[in-house]
């Protein structure tokens, strides 16, 4: 064979026209629909990069005006002629007040999902589910007056009692002041995403194929070894999903934070005692009083959030693929 | 380790629908008991009173008696959790535990049942695999997911996942019917061995089957869609197929049904 004379090289491009001339029928509704699809595709990747070119360009003004690291200062003062912030304590707050949410959430939303779809009886079951659904629905301010007003003045008990007994340990010493803290903050972000997580984990736990709990039933499971042979295993990947849609609201939670916590630039061993910081909320509660330089600082520490949110939802991923060949939807 | 069945004045029931009406039997202990009918007779309601699986169905409900030698499996004060780990089962379609290796897969119903030695485990899981004749095929990958099977070998896995336990009797309903006449040969051959050890019930649409497997061929048939289904004779299988006592029973063998 000739090589220089390749048919990709001899062929010239088809005319434009040579659709219609090749015999290929195109309806003006397929014509109108790929333009629209193709069209919006495209404009939703102009607005992403469109919106990250203006966020980065900000962040960098802003941190290259920072006199002092940006990721280990413990301050914010973005204004005057020696700007000196960093995002270290709104990092730590935002993990670890997201961290307590989980830890409590996700077994309680865990054990209801089950409770709905396995063990209550029908005539419990949805009505149960729809007002689980409704809680999802509260709006977050809402939680955040009830965490403020509620919550706050009864942790402190708590709070008394965790240090008498566990105070040793550093993580729990409470030294009497308004119970507005992280641990707060924690519990009042469990409640919040407590509905989703479990609403989401209770359909999971719905589709479990009759055939798989019968393997189980037939062996002569009961029905906890059923739920740990047959539904957990199944409902795995699904509840991990919940479980990230729940730490996502719990990252980026503003309103309820911002009304709990009694905020300080300070990172404190203590979880009980009022102070520290996250993302959205020092955001919120500083941007409409800062200057543009201020507003760039905010958006930078905006981005980490971004980024912390971008890394955990990839882990979670990790987490899900790396057992698909024993996921139990292929069969 | 083999069991007599006896079943006295049966009737189950889906919600207000009676499934099957008024069933009584005997069903020897080791021994094949074949159910053959036309669909919606009733057969995989009735194989599933007989170890209890009819209550999880919702609105599942039973009546009468199932005597496993002298014990009444609807008796007061009887968990129907140890009826069923008396009273193995395998179902039409394979239902390996999709999470499970093959080695788990075998193992999930002694680890139900209680404590092993990892090494009393090795040997039961390989006998059951051996008894099930899938040992050769999977030996060298016990720790592979148990869905990664053939469909035919999923079904013989099943079965060593329910022999392991050693139960008294082992119920199947239409074990061959999502498979190819190969697995298929390879089940039949495998009941032909089970009968040694346990009481075998099998329910099955293809003549042919019960005819090479059963020794007792149970025929069922209901008088109308919506009527409840009814046993309509049991006997020796070779009478069953040669010379039954009643004409419906021939009629649906022949192929003269409906
Ligand atoms: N889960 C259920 N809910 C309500 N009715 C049911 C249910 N399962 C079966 N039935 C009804 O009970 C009757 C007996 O069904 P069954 O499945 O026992 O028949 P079968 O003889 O096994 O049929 P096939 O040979 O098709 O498997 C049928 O009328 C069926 O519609
Ligand atoms: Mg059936």
């Amino acid at each position: 064979m000739d090589y220089s004379t390749s048919p990709l090289s001899e062929t010239p491009p088809p005319p434009p026209a040579a659709a219609s001339v090749s015999g290929r029928t195109v309806r003006p509704g397929d014509r109108i629909f790929l333009g629209l699809s193709r069209g919006s595709g495209v404009a939703l990747l102009v607005i992403m990069a469109a919106i990250a070119a203006f966020l980065t360009y900000r962040s960098v003004l802003a941190i290259s005006g920072d006199k002092s690291n940006f990721f280990t200062t413990l301050d914010w003062n973005a204004t005057g002629t020696e700007p000196k912030f960093g995002i270290a304590v709104l990092a730590f707050g935002t993990v670890v007040s997201s961290v307590i949410a989980m830890a409590i959430a996700v077994p309680v939303a865990v054990g209801i999902a089950l409770f709905i779809s396995h063990y209550a009886p029908r005539k419990l079951a949805s009505p149960l589910g729809y007002v689980i659904d409704l809680l999802a629905a509260v709006p977050s301010i809402v939680y955040g007056l009830w965490g403020a007003l509620f919550l706050v003045p009864h942790l402190s008990g708590l709070y008394g009692w965790l240090d008498d007994y566990l105070g040793w340990t550093g993580i729990f010493s409470y030294s009497n002041g308004a119970a507005r803290s992280l641990f707060t903050v924690g519990i009042l972000l469990a409640i919040m995403i407590l509905p989703i997580v479990t609403s989401v984990s209770r359909e999971v736990f719905l589709q479990v194929p009759r055939m798989h709990e019968e393997a189980a039933l037939a062996l002569g499971a009961t029905r906890w070894e059923v739920i740990r042979m047959s539904v957990l295993p199944f409902g795995r990947s699904g509840v991990i999903s919940a479980s990230m849609l729940g730490l996502g609201r719990a990252l980026g939670e503003t309103m309820a934070v911002a009304t709990v916590l009694s905020p300080s630039f300070l990172i404190s061993a203590s979880l009980l005692d009022p102070g520290g910081g996250t993302f959205a909320q020092n955001i919120a509660s500083k941007f409409s009083e800062a200057d543009t330089f201020g507003q760039d600082a905010l958006i930078a520490s905006g981005l980490v959030l971004f980024v912390i949110t971008l890394l955990v939802n990839g882990a979670a991923r990790l987490i899900i693929a790396r057992r698909k060949e024993y996921s139990g939807a292929s069969s | 380790m083999a069991k007599r069945i006896d079943v006295s004045g049966l009737n189950a029931y889906y919600g207000a629908h009676k499934a099957i009406d008024d069933i009584s039997m005997t069903i020897e202990p080791r021994s094949v008991t074949a159910f053959i009918g036309p669909s919606g007779c009733g057969k995989s309601t009735f194989l599933r009173t007989l170890n209890r699986m009819h209550e999880v169905t919702p609105g599942g409900r039973v009546e009468g008696k199932v005597l496993l030698d002298d014990e009444n499996l609807y008796g007061a004060g009887v968990d129907p959790v140890a009826v069923r780990r008396t009273v193995g089962m395998v179902f039409q379609r394979p239902n390996p535990f999709p999470t499970m290796s093959i080695f788990d897969n075998v193992a999930a119903g002694l680890r139900l049942n209680g404590k092993y030695r990892k090494s009393e485990l090795k040997d039961i899981v390989e006998r059951s695999l051996k008894g099930a004749n899938l040992w050769n095929e999977v030996k060298d990958r016990l720790n592979k997911p148990g869905s990664g099977l053939s469909g035919g070998q999923q079904q013989r896995l099943c079965i060593a996942r329910a022999i392991a336990v050693e139960p008294q009797v082992l119920l199947m309903d239409e074990p061959c019917s999502a498979l190819d006449p190969i697995s298929t040969l390879a089940i039949e051959d495998l009941i032909g061995e089970l009968k040694e050890r346990f009481t075998i019930v099998i329910v099955t649409h293809n003549m042919q089957q019960a005819a090479r497997v059963s020794d007792r061929t149970a025929f069922f048939n209901l008088a109308a869609v919506g009527k409840p289904g009814k046993l309509i004779e049991i006997d020796e299988t070779e009478r069953i197929f040669s010379n039954p006592s009643v004409q419906a029973t021939e009629d649906y063998i022949s192929g003269r049904f409906g």
